[in-house]
């Protein structure tokens, strides 16, 4: 039995958390969100400098070729920083559709400036209110022109490329979209994380190309969310141990009636309930990655698991860290709502907890069957 | 990452696969035994081959096995219906005690009984006014010459009825902080003045007993600890109860969930295209899987020859809520006649109401909810003890309500 990280990857765990510490701290998150700004450009350029935008991309498309275990690593400690990153959109989402899906052609010309971190990427998916629903979708292409909205788009308005989910009369397609092109307006769309920054983006008529040259398998796009679930579960992990370790920190420094609230057992099993939550997502995300890391059949239900584990672990441990805190875990100078913030935000993304739920339990049913 | 054992720990597998394939017992004689005899039978079948209690030295009855080795064969054992429950107490949590706290010559005459199931043992702690707040039992030990003797009552004793031996923590000294003043005794469950009185639980089963001490007498050479240390002759013993107790919860797992949702319909349509149902068979697999890889964490710590972090503390405060929760919602699901209990009528032959009943004594039992939710909160995240008002003060001027 090993189901361990390595010592190598334990190391990156180190490195990484003491460079997030250094050049995310909370102020850093504070200066987005308060700012006029979208992300941290600076941060961005240093993360590329380490690396990072280019941990799994194969080395011969100028990646460093290593695995998701170290992904999943950088992952959780950028939820942990709650980093103001386009990386979950850039990372976890475009660059691996452009592996995925793209061909030689496309592969040579996007992955090595996404590995150097010198491009951004994105991924446009939603168009309305409600289920993405992958047969309903309205924006589509025609010949080498796309048209219609996409809203909201993470990270659009810091993106140079957008990958696309569009219709033909062929079928469903992954299409590449620069967005500094005439037919493409980005418009900023205010949402309640704005230390991550949306964009209602429209095509009109707007230079596309398909990915791989060809229209794209539903479960294929499945696949490569699944692959994105699990690592978002990761950074979303780390999001709910700094909400934990903030709650936990101000329980044992505020007093009221005369001793720690620390030591009154509604919260304590406020907090106890907490590192349950974190514990059952932490070893599920284990789980996911194992499964993501080597192929697995069973990665439908390793990332459904991992992601429902924690979007619940994340959103309980934001919104109970809050009510720890009381009355100033409610003002904006508290950091308090940065990790309630991010961790709904990340719930949204690419299908919500109803979603990933109906996924698990009909990835468990087919898995059952297949035994 | 895999799941693979190390080479060792596969030939270890396959030295107690193949064992087990030759020697466990299948035979209707021995399945016309009682659950007892037939443990009993097996265990003094393991005890013979060096298969009994395997991470005891081997001067106890054990080979020295290693933890994770243990843990290989409680999962190849496992795989055998094979009653063993009636052994956990006194392997599990005694024997490490006597380990700890005996004499060389009390371990060298129990320890190998102990191992060879030839002997049982229970354990005599809780009190009608002392469960959760163990240190406030009262049942008092009063010297008399070279022996004890013992008065008070002791309650949810597992197997006192058919145990031969016990270990009793009791009050020698009232006038003291409630932790001081108590000692820590082995008795013979048979001696005079030693009564047994079953307890019928809400299931109807009788597991536990009211163990009743009129005028007992122990000799002083059944002390473990000093006079006034049998608090943490005590902590000994409870520091294994959660690994004795473990993580089974029976048959109520997803897997029987998906099946009971695969057969009960929902306005026409089977309840397993209901997404309400469908979203608590995801909770419920969360937690199940969580549990399952938690464990395998832990297991990863253990080959490494690492002791397991505090992940491992929160199977309990998961698993026995779930048991609950998800049979009342399973029967809910069958309507009116998930109230049906009959074997002969009920879908899956009533194991969901018996788990449904069942599972308010597993919240309960080796420490409730509320007890395990503090020993996270204190001994994992560092939050401090309640307040308490008995501290530091007598026993016998404490408030007693």
């Amino acid at each position: 039995m090993n189901f361990e990280f390595s010592d190598e990857q334990q190391l990156l765990r180190e490195q990484a958390r003491g460079f997030l510490t250094e050049h995310c701290p909370t102020s850093a998150v504070r200066a987005v969100l308060d700012g006029d700004q979208d992300w941290d450009a600076a941060l961005w350029q240093k993360v590329a400098e380490m690396g990072w935008t280019a941990t799994v991309i194969p080395e011969a498309y100028g990646g460093l070729g290593l695995s998701y275990y170290e992904l999943a690593i950088i992952a959780e400690e950028m939820g942990r920083s709650a980093a103001p990153l386009p990386f979950s959109s850039s990372v976890y989402l475009a660059s691996e559709a452009i592996q995925r899906f793209g061909n030689e052609a496309q592969k040579s010309a996007w992955l090595p400036r996404l590995a150097s971190g010198e491009c951004v990427a994105t991924v446009a998916m939603a168009e309305r209110a409600g289920r993405l629903a992958l047969e309903q979708l309205e924006t589509r292409r025609g010949g080498s022109q796309l048209s219609g909205t996409k809203v909201p788009v993470a990270d659009a308005s810091v993106a140079e490329v957008a990958v696309v989910l569009a219709r033909s009369d062929a079928g469903l397609e992954a299409c590449l979209v620069p967005l500094q092109q005439a037919g493409v307006s980005v418009e900023p769309v205010l949402t309640f994380d704005t230390s991550r920054g949306h964009s209602s983006v429209t095509f009109d008529g707007a230079e596309a190309e398909v990915l791989g040259e060809t229209t794209l398998n539903p479960e294929d796009w499945e696949s490569l969310l699944d692959g994105a679930a699990v690592l978002l579960a990761w950074e979303q992990l780390g999001l709910a141990e700094t909400a934990l370790t903030q709650a936990r920190d101000y329980a044992l420094q505020r007093f009221a009636f005369g001793r720690a609230i620390g030591s009154y057992q509604a919260i304590k099993h406020k907090l106890a309930n907490m590192y349950v939550k974190n514990t059952l997502a932490r070893s599920n995300a284990y789980y996911g990655v194992w499964a993501l890391s080597g192929g697995s059949d069973e990665l439908p239900l390793a990332a459904a698991t991992a992601r429902v584990a924690a979007i619940q672990a994340s959103t309980y441990a934001a919104e109970e860290n809050i009510q720890t805190h009381g009355g100033m875990g409610f003002t904006w100078e508290f950091d308090c709502h940065f990790y309630l913030r991010r961790a709904k935000l990340l719930s949204l993304a690419i299908g919500s907890e109803a979603v990933w739920q109906d996924r698990l339990v009909s990835a468990l049913a087919a898995q059952s069957a297949a035994a | 990452m895999d799941f693979n054992d190390t080479p060792e720990e596969a030939r270890f597998r396959e030295e107690a696969s193949s064992w087990l394939a030759e020697n466990a017992p299948t035979d209707d004689a021995f399945r016309a035994l009682s659950p007892l005899e037939q443990a009993k039978v097996w265990q003094k079948r393991k005890y013979d081959a060096g298969w009994a209690c395997i991470g005891w030295a081997p001067d106890f009855g054990g080979r020295g096995a290693s933890a994770i080795e243990e843990v290989i064969w409680r999962q190849e054992e496992s795989q055998y219906d094979l009653p063993a429950n009636f052994f956990l107490i006194g392997q599990g949590m005694i024997g490490p005690t006597l380990m700890a706290w005996a004499s060389d010559e009390d371990k060298a005459r129990f320890l190998p009984q102990l191992a060879s199931g030839e002997e049982v043992w229970c354990q005599l702690f809780s009190e009608p006014a002392g469960g959760s707040d163990l240190a406030a039992l009262r049942t008092r030990a009063e010297r008399d010459g070279d022996d004890w003797v013992i008065n008070g009552q002791k309650i949810w004793t597992s197997g006192a009825h058919y145990s031969d031996y016990g270990v009793i923590v009791v009050r020698t000294d009232p006038t003291v902080p409630k932790h001081k003043g108590l000692s820590y005794f082995y008795i013979d469950m048979k001696a005079p003045g030693v009564e047994i009185k079953p307890i019928k639980q809400l299931t109807g089963d009788s597991d536990f007993n009211e163990v009743y001490f009129t005028d007992v007498r122990v000799s002083d050479s059944q002390r473990l600890g000093e006079v006034g240390q049998g608090w943490q002759v005590s902590l000994t013993t409870l520091m294994n109860e959660r690994a004795a107790i473990g993580g089974s919860f029976g048959q109520m797992d997803v897997s029987l969930a998906m099946s009971v949702a695969a057969e009960v319909e929902i306005d026409g349509r089977p309840a397993m295209e209901d997404a309400a149902v469908r979203a608590r068979i995801a909770d419920w697999y969360v937690q199940e899987a969580g549990l399952k890889y938690t464990g395998y964490r832990s297991l990863t710590a253990l080959s490494r020859g690492a002791l397991p972090g505090p992940e491992n503390s929160i199977g309990k405060l998961v698993g026995a809520p779930k048991m609950q929760a998800m049979s009342s919602y399973l029967m809910d699901l069958l309507g009116a006649s998930g109230a049906i209990a009959d074997e002969a009528l009920a879908a899956k032959a009533g194991i969901i109401q018996r788990a449904y009943m069942g599972a308010p004594g597993l919240r309960i039992a080796g420490g409730t909810d509320e007890i395990m939710a503090n020993i996270i909160a204190e001994r994992v995240l560092g939050l401090p003890q309640e307040p308490r008002l008995d501290k530091g003060i007598p026993f016998n001027e404490v408030p007693t309500g």
